[in-house]
């Protein structure tokens, strides 16, 4: 038994569990404030504990950014009424957020948010089939969905459960299908590896940048996010899959949404983005001081932010689609697409080597 | 008749449906810096900033004291007859009450209630007094604890009206009933 290791590893997950539950919070703050300045809006600007506003100038100004929203969001979560109405499958009914949170978080496992501490790798489990663990994983997020649509016995949820399987089931195929060409290029299955072969020869995007488009809308689609969030559809569905929800359980599924994000947003940032390297600064090699190893964290972080921006950004820029586009999309346009991608790539490769 | 409206098939680059995310970025993109950069939010924070009321704008019906400080209302009672989700209620002096606080007017209500919660701001209270001595005034936020706190007493309705001065008929009917004693008459 390796204690150290056991330590180690239990120490990182507390903290990258910690991160990225602070990044759901925050990353619903900055949605609503991004909705608000593309709508021409101000968005949340008054919640404060009291004591804040005794602060001279960062006071007011935290205020008005809503810093402190999500605390009064979470707390707000916490003390509803938790009410489950008559007539629902209980088991499934309590199993469903649970089912769609887990996966959200087990995702984020293989991902490495940095290169190293000390002499402690920063991924929590280097898995050397990373990519195939966190589509397993991915695909999983669809049982929590279904569940729910099923569970609430009730008409839209029932929907949004049946219109998210069979989304997710065919997104999936394409998001799988488009990462090939990377695997083909890079030769490994390592995400580390992966970032490793980018830290030397240049990004993966620039290598095959229609993957990372068909990864991009297929996560989009994954995720739940218009346009594509279909199974949530407000207008539609008033809310879907999650319509008899509320209070904890209700906040599980929208965790496990923002979750999604935070694990999509990481893996286009590894797979395609170079993961913590940057190609001027030093920064592309292993770290040689704990500054150093800090700044790769940071850089990451700096990425994946970049990409949850983009996801919030999308949401209210496009109309969602309707049912059937949605499907033709994913069948006809960026399945084909994928397959010729692979091909191009592996003469490609065949030709050069 | 039908008409046939001929519609262009899309290009190859506008089916490839990247123009119309450039234009949707665009367009976000321009809002977003409206409002960040530029400042132009729509939205007007309330409390701390208020819209200016246009003229004419009825709002919560208030009575009102003339020149001197004394009630107008006369408790003829007909802002209360014509109220229409009767919010309106009077209780007349009656023969042994008060008079009323300026001379020669024949009475003022002992008190007069008006239940906010009912107020359509219908403003007929307003048009129907002879006396100009309610208005509906420019107040549009009312609020309370409780519903009996809702209902405004005389006290207060006096106190949050203020002053409307406009003719004093009480006043020139006292002057000329003076004036008549002496004939002949000098006014």
């Amino acid at each position: 038994m390796d204690w150290n290791f056991i330590i180690f590893s239990l120490v990182k997950i507390a903290v990258v569990v910690g991160v990225v539950q602070g990044l759901v919070a925050y990353s619903v703050l900055a949605e609503r404030k991004i909705s608000a300045w593309i709508q021409d809006r101000v968005g949340p600007n008054r919640t404060a504990p009291p004591f804040v506003k005794f602060i001279p100038v960062l006071g007011p100004f935290l205020t008005r950014l809503g810093i402190f929203q999500p605390l009064a969001d979470g707390l707000k979560f916490m003390f509803k009424e938790d009410f489950t109405p008559a007539g629902v499958k209980k088991i499934y009914f309590f199993l469903a957020p649970a089912v769609s949170v887990i996966p959200a978080m087990l995702t984020v496992a293989v991902i490495p948010f940095g290169s190293m501490i000390g002499n402690q790798k920063m991924v929590i489990a280097d898995l050397n089939v990373g990519i195939l663990y966190t589509f397993g994983i991915v695909s999983m997020g669809v049982y929590g969905i279904v569940l729910a649509g099923y569970a609430s016995n009730s008409k839209y949820p029932m929907f949004g459960g049946i219109r998210s399987s069979a989304q997710m089931i065919s997104y999936e195929i394409s998001m799988g299908m488009s990462v090939i060409p990377v695997l083909l290029i890079v030769g490994n299955l390592n995400l580390s590896q992966i970032i490793g072969w980018q830290a030397t020869n240049g990004w993966l995007v620039v290598y095959s940048p229609i993957s990372f488009i068909i990864f991009m809308v297929a996560s989009f689609a994954e995720t739940n996010r218009t346009p594509f969030d279909l199974p949530e559809a407000e207008t539609e569905l008033v809310g879907g899959y999650h319509t008899e929800y509320g209070s904890m359980k209700f906040a599980l599924f929208f965790l496990a949404e923002y979750s999604n994000m935070v694990s999509s947003s990481a893996m286009m940032v590894t797979l395609f983005f170079g993961g913590w390297t940057l190609p001027f600064w030093g920064l592309d090699h292993a770290p040689t001081s704990l500054g150093m190893g800090l700044a790769h964290i940071g850089v990451f972080m700096a990425k994946m932010i970049f990409f949850m921006v983009v996801f919030i950004w999308v949401r209210w820029m496009f109309p969602r689609f309707r049912y059937d586009q949605l499907m033709d999309l994913g069948w006809r346009r960026f399945l084909p697409l994928a397959l010729v991608n692979i091909l191009i790539t592996a003469v490609w490769l065949w030709i050069r080597s | 008749m039908a008409v046939v409206v001929n519609r262009k098939p899309l290009t190859f680059w506008e089916r490839l449906y990247l123009p119309a995310i450039i234009g949707g970025l665009k367009v976000t993109l321009k809002h977003a810096y409206n409002t960040l950069i530029l400042r132009k939010v729509v939205t007007m924070e309330y409390p701390e900033q208020k819209w200016t009321l246009p003229t004419g704008y009825r709002g919560a019906p208030y009575l009102v004291k003339d020149q001197e400080g004394s009630t107008k209302c006369v408790s003829c009672q007909l802002c209360e007859f014509v109220c229409p989700p009767k919010a309106i209620r009077i209780t007349p002096p009656g023969n042994s009450g008060q008079k009323a606080d300026r001379t020669n007017a024949e009475k003022m209500p002992a008190e007069f209630e008006i239940n906010m919660l009912r107020c359509i701001y219908c403003g007929f209270c307003q048009e129907v007094c002879p006396e100009e001595a309610i208005f509906l005034q420019k107040d549009y936020s009312l609020v309370a604890l409780s519903r009996s706190e809702m209902i405004y007493n005389k006290e207060k309705l006096l106190s949050l009206g203020g002053e409307v001065g406009g003719i004093q008929k009480w006043k020139h009917k006292l002057e000329e009933a003076k004036a008549q004693e002496n004939f002949p008459v000098k006014l």
